[in-house]
């Protein structure tokens, strides 16, 4: 039977020769990843094994990992009272892969996911986080779950009743323009899907602009594919994901591509000429509300953010310092930059962009998931504007209810830090 | 798709539109409270007069929220589901995103899936096996039902009952 790439993961890891969309399966899982909600995790996994008799045990420690990104360092005693309880947990229970708030080996779950390696290609990884779509830039089903479900796969290692997921075939041919990059292609496609277009569905990334794309701008893809409501994105595994796993990653072992048949079955294919893109902008308050750069250029910008699981690599960080080199942020707009890790943030200082992007007057921040998520640092105020490479702008995604955030690629957000408007970094380059 | 079944009639409390996010039901600034018990508060903490009226204890146990399509699209966080729990809420919509639906499942809050389904702030409906009923304009809406895989969840009792009833056929 022909299969998509995820229909092969998906037999492989529940001992079947072959799977198709709709059935039920129960993958094991090989990495099981939590942020600082594990501390709910432990809570229900508490939970599962009250009243059996049974001490609570993992199923398999090696498997599991714990990335503080969140709240980094913790902004409230509640916080720090609930990283305290995992970092007892993780103490106790021996899990090593867990990166506390460091300035060595921290960062956020879905940089450090893959620069340790901890993710290869045929992999199912879960993860109580929406975004955990990510990690399908290396070759592996990557879906997001909640904290029960979580407590569940820690107590049995497998992710239980699993639909198998139909999928879409997204074929992208043509070179990139000048100034235009993953996150302009992946904000066409969320706009083009809706944001309710995938649900249920996998994203199957095809064709030579995707071939060409480095695993950081895969990274970019996958991960916001969960903007169109994807369970998961997937990029069949090839040559360049085997050079960042040994290359950069540090991976030793053998790594297997799964790469899907010529005849798999996808529900629709979606064909894109990556040549004809200009620089793309999500406006208030919805994701899919994207519209070229040219129709809300002008609008005043109060905050610029640059970062996030989304955009916060270092050829994220040097597009934005190739910018702002010897040019000054604008007057009356302030600029925040959140390295992904605290290795980038390393690299990004030993090339010199966290200077530039400093003499240019950006704050550059530790790493972590910053004002993404509205939890503690980078608030707006009452009217305010942020334009950010991070990936939602919901209705009070930054904290405040009485802001808009508008979403775009860190050229565009570098090349409006300098005006204080949104701008065409094709014009401001 | 049914999940749990909702007695007699029961208010609307709240009509909402597409694309109702996990961050509008449960704002990212209150992720630090974790714990079932005490999440309802800060249910829809940015819509000022529907928290509080949920935390004024003028919403009766079973009353309905109807949202159009999409509805608890975004985070994973599983407060936005237990914080609606909490109140005793079902929710009404078009269409459920995928986490928002298993996470409600696992953790046994109401949701019903009616994708053409309408009605007021204010309105009457009743939820049979396979339709919504609006009593206050006399509507009736198809439902779907809720995958095979989910329902066994929610006859299990939830996501902690089946894992703990898999947990005991495992040697210990």
């Amino acid at each position: 039977m022909a299969s998509t790439v995820v229909e092969k993961i998906l037999a492989r890891a529940s001992g079947r020769a072959a799977v198709a969309a709709g059935e039920v399966v129960e993958p094991a899982v090989d990495l099981a990843m939590s942020h600082e909600n594990a501390a709910l995790v432990v809570n229900q996994f508490h939970e599962v094994f009250a009243g059996t008799g049974r001490e609570p045990r993992l199923w398999d420690p090696s498997k599991i990992a714990i990335i503080f990104d969140h709240r980094v360092p913790a902004e409230s005693p509640k916080t720090a009272s609930n990283q305290k309880k995992v970092r007892e947990f993780v103490a106790r229970h021996g899990i090593a892969r867990f990166h506390d708030i460091r300035g060595d080996e921290g960062g956020i779950c879905h940089q450090i996911l893959p620069e340790n390696g901890y993710v290869l290609p045929g992999a199912v990884v879960v993860g109580t986080d929406s975004h955990t779509t990510s990690h399908g830039a290396l070759g592996a089903f990557a879906f997001g779950i909640g904290a029960t479900e979580m407590a569940s796969v820690w107590t049995l290692g497998v992710a239980l009743n699993v639909e198998v997921p139909r999928t879409l075939k997204v074929e992208v041919s043509g070179a990139l323009p000048s100034g235009v990059g993953a996150k302009d292609l992946i904000l066409h496609l969320v706009g083009l899907l809706t944001a309710e277009g995938a649900n249920f569905r996998v994203i199957e990334f095809h064709g030579e602009t995707i071939r060409a794309l480095p695993t950081s701008g895969r990274l970019t893809l996958c991960n916001m594919t969960v903007e169109a409501g994807a369970t998961s994105g997937i990029v069949p595994a090839d040559g360049e994901t085997v050079r960042y796993l040994c290359e950069v990653a540090g991976v030793a072992g053998p790594i297997e591509p799964v790469v899907p048949d010529a005849d798999a079955a996808y529900e629709r294919t979606i064909e894109i000429d990556a040549s004809k893109l200009v620089p793309q902008v999500a406006c208030p308050h919805t994701v899919d509300n994207v519209k070229p750069v040219d129709a809300v250029a002008g609008t005043r910008v109060h905050q610029i953010v640059i970062g996030s699981c989304t955009n916060g690599r270092l050829d994220d960080i040097a597009a934005a310092a190739a910018i702002l080199r010897g040019r000054k942020v604008a007057r009356g707009t302030r600029m925040l930059v959140f390295p992904a890790s605290a290795r980038i943030y390393q690299e990004a200082l030993e090339a010199g962009y966290v200077a530039d992007l400093m003499r240019a007057g950006a704050v550059v921040m530790n790493s972590g998931c910053g004002p993404c998520l509205g939890v503690h640092e980078g608030a707006l105020g009452d009217g305010e504007v942020a334009l950010s490479t991070t990936n939602r702008n919901f209705k009070g995604r930054m904290g405040n209810p009485k802001s808009e955030v508008y979403l775009c690629s860190p050229e565009v957000a570098a090349a409006s830090a300098i005006t204080g408007v949104i701008t065409d970094p094709r014009e401001e380059a | 798709m049914v999940n749990g079944s909702v007695s007699a009639t029961a208010k609307v409390i709240a009509a909402l539109g597409d694309d109702v996010s996990t961050d509008v039901i449960y704002p990212g600034r209150y992720m630090a409270t974790v714990l079932p018990t005490e999440t309802p508060q800060f249910a829809f903490a940015d819509h000022f007069e529907l928290n509080a009226r949920l935390k004024g204890g003028e919403v009766a146990a079973g009353s309905v929220i109807v949202a159009g399509k999409n509805f608890g699209c975004g985070s994973s966080r599983e407060q936005a589901c237990s914080c609606l729990k909490g109140h005793e809420l079902t929710v009404v919509a078009r269409g459920f995103a995928r986490i928002f639906q298993q996470n409600s499942v696992n953790l046994g809050l109401r949701l019903v899936t009616a994708p053409e389904v309408e009605a007021s702030e204010g309105d009457e409906l009743e939820v049979t096996a396979d339709e919504v009923i609006n009593h206050s304009t006399g509507k009736r809406y198809a439902t779907l039902p809720l995958p095979p895989a989910r329902q066994a969840i929610v006859d299990a009792g939830g996501l902690i009952a089946y894992t703990r009833a898999r947990l005991l056929a495992l040697p210990s």
